[in-house]
């Protein structure tokens, strides 16, 4: 494709993209949070709040224009709090996703090429870590070893891959029989080139859409680990910790539990319609 | 003949799949904390008192003859001891067990209950608001963390409205020996006790709709997909021009094939469910496995860890291998191939 052409291409790409408004709200509210969190020792309005600080005199403050999300039981900011949980939580799907899609798209290009005896052992793998609940592996690594965010990070990516695997597993058994990829073979390419430069570009946009979905997926279980007091310790601000140490005060002080819960929703929410709006565009149906 | 050469193929893969999951366990629970006794007594126990509980657990023995007694044990069913109560971690997960079971299989009937007919009516209706209503549950539904919808129905229900129980499964102080298979609805009907099987539904209702909320949504969106599908079909197209009641074509016809990939999403949704089943414990302090685990995992008890990870595994094997012959039985094309689509 020329330059020109491949120009074109990703301007109607964007058109195409931008005409979809479920799609673009995801897009939206993913830069933001990535934003919010990088950012946020310069946006938030009480940085220093993100330690173990107590301030008595202004707990349990409803959101208020000094306080928009209110403050917790020692007095803190939970919106500053919350945009630092995000951190924690963009980290934690980053990390699990930077492992495992390229681990699991290897697997799967390789099992879905080569098929025989490499297929049997890899897909085999698969199903067993398929039969391993993610939320309860991260728990029992966290268990034995110590609960931090690095230990959750590398069970849940242990265990992530072989959704990717599937996906591309399934996607090569395709391609490899077309007619290019025969071609390819006939001229003598090398296995890496048919593997890598033939077959794995037609596979990045069902990639691409199935790691969006994850991303939200990834930080769902990221929360419910912590909200179970086996995530990242405090008094570094975490979303799902902040859920559990408010819903002691639920109802009456409502804040304290479901901002911070509602801002879970909110990025998962996020990962997911930009997923969805990236599946319709990339038309690849059985993505999920 | 062929339906039993696919039972026997599969049940050869779930075998091969356990061995393997007990491989991952053992190497969980042995080889990555270096000392599991000096990790159940804790820091400040003697020297004599670990190498005691080394000698009693094997861990003196290689790490292969370890593996022979833990999988030796697996297959009489014998889990070994709790390392903190010295109770056998079988009968703890016999006891523990039914209870989620019991949560799981309300979450699920509930959530095929209501998610199969919302995505049959969003399919029907596609595109306009039915079906704009039911995708915007559907992914609200998904993305919702299991433990923020348990909290905000156990608020809403049981303090602000006050019509449910929020916790437990029977009222403090039932008298009820749920001896027979340990579900509460199935023990009460069999023994008679109605008042116990209702006071048991209302206590299930809460749990089961947290942890099926999201379940829901998802075979509302497969269920929907799958109609779509089908209704492409020249078989469906042939009804429609034979002058085939809409309603006939919609349930008999369209939904039975259209029926397959929910219920193999439902198997595979299993895992997530089992984990949101912890949760959704905690929350209700529903006396079940979940809750057995979550102490055992912040107790450090090794064996009980073990336990409960190979029973959930276990668990979910069973129930894709049940899937399986289902989606067998629901269509025959199936059945005949031998394997999945």
């Amino acid at each position: 494709m020329s330059e020109l052409a491949a120009l074109s291409n990703s301007y109607q790409n964007w058109y195409r993209f931008s005409r979809n408004p479920t799609a673009v709200i995801g897009l939206v509210i993913v830069v933001v949070s990535i934003l919010a969190a990088l950012l946020a020792p310069h946006i938030t309005p009480y940085p220093d709040h993100i330690g173990a600080i107590v301030d008595f005199r202004n707990r349990h403050q409803p959101p208020s224009a000094a306080h928009w999300f209110g403050t917790d039981n020692v007095g803190r900011d939970i919106l500053t709090r919350v945009i630092f949980g995000l951190r924690v939580s963009l980290m934690l799907a980053f990390v699990v996703l930077i492992i495992a899609v390229p681990f699991g798209t290897v697997l799967g290009l390789l099992a879905g090429y080569f098929g025989g005896w490499t297929e049997i052992v890899i897909m085999r793998l698969t199903d067993i870590a398929l039969a391993l609940p993610p939320l309860i592996m991260a728990l029992a690594v966290a268990a034995v070893l110590e609960p931090s965010l690095m230990n959750a990070m590398l069970a849940i990516a242990s265990l992530w891959w072989t959704w990717h695997t599937r996906l591309v597993y399934s996607m090569v058994r395709q391609i490899r029989a077309l007619e290019y990829v025969e071609a390819a073979e006939t001229l003598g390419a090398s296995k890496t080139h048919i593997l890598f430069r033939e077959i794995l570009p037609n596979c990045v946009s069902a990639i691409a859409v199935k790691t969006s979905l994850d991303a939200g997926f990834v930080i769902l279980i990221g929360a419910s680990l912590s909200f179970l007091g086996l995530g990242i310790q405090p008094p570094t601000p975490d979303l799902g910790t902040m859920v559990s140490d408010g819903a002691s005060f639920l109802p009456d002080y409502w804040w304290e539990s479901l901002l911070p819960g509602t801002a879970i929703l909110f990025v998962a929410l996020g990962f997911n319609l930009l997923g969805d709006g990236l599946r319709d565009l990339f038309d690849v149906e059985d993505v999920r | 003949m062929e339906f039993l050469g696919f039972l026997a193929r599969r049940l050869a893969w779930s075998l091969l799949v356990l061995v393997g999951l007990s491989v991952v366990i053992f190497v969980i629970a042995r080889v990555v904390p270096g000392d599991p006794a000096r990790m159940a007594l804790g820091p400040r126990a003697s020297a004599e008192q670990v190498t005691e509980l080394q000698e009693k657990l094997g861990l003196n023995l290689p790490l292969y003859q370890q593996y022979g007694r833990f999988i030796g044990g697996l297959a009489q069913g014998e889990l070994g001891q709790s390392l903190l109560t010295e109770r056998s971690v079988n009968l703890d997960i016999r006891t523990t067990f039914p209870a989620t079971l019991e949560l799981v299989m309300a979450t699920v009937i509930i959530a095929f209950l209501f998610g199969v007919p919302l995505g049959v009516a969003a399919a029907r209706w596609k595109d306009s608001w039915p079906d704009n209503l039911v995708r915007a549950f559907a992914i609200v539904a998904a993305v919702m963390p299991t433990f923020f919808i348990a909290l905000l129905l156990q608020v809403l229900a049981g303090y602000v409205l006050q019509i449910l129980p929020t916790t437990g499964r029977l009222p403090t102080g039932t008298e009820f020996e749920a001896d027979i298979t340990g579900l509460l609805i199935v023990d009460g009907l069999l023994k008679g006790q109605l008042h116990v099987v209702f006071e048991a539904m209302r206590h299930l209702l809460l749990p089961a709709l947290a942890l099926s909320l999201a379940t829901m949504g998802q075979m509302a969106r497969i269920t929907r997909a799958s109609m779509i599908d089908v209704s492409r079909q020249d078989y469906i197209e042939a009804a429609r021009a034979f002058g085939v009641p809409d309603r006939v074509r919609l349930f008999k016809y369209q939904l039975r094939p259209a029926f397959v990939p929910p219920l193999t999403i439902m198997g595979l949704e299993f895992a997530s469910l089992i984990g949101g089943a912890f949760v959704v414990e905690l929350i209700f302090s529903w006396p079940g496995m979940a809750a057995y685990g979550i102490r055992a995992i912040t107790q450090k008890d090794l064996n009980a860890i073990m336990g409960v990870v190979m029973v959930s595994g276990l668990f979910f094997v069973l129930v894709n291998l049940l899937i399986d012959v289902l989606v067998g039985l629901v269509d025959p094309r199936i059945r005949i191939r031998g394997r999945r689509a």
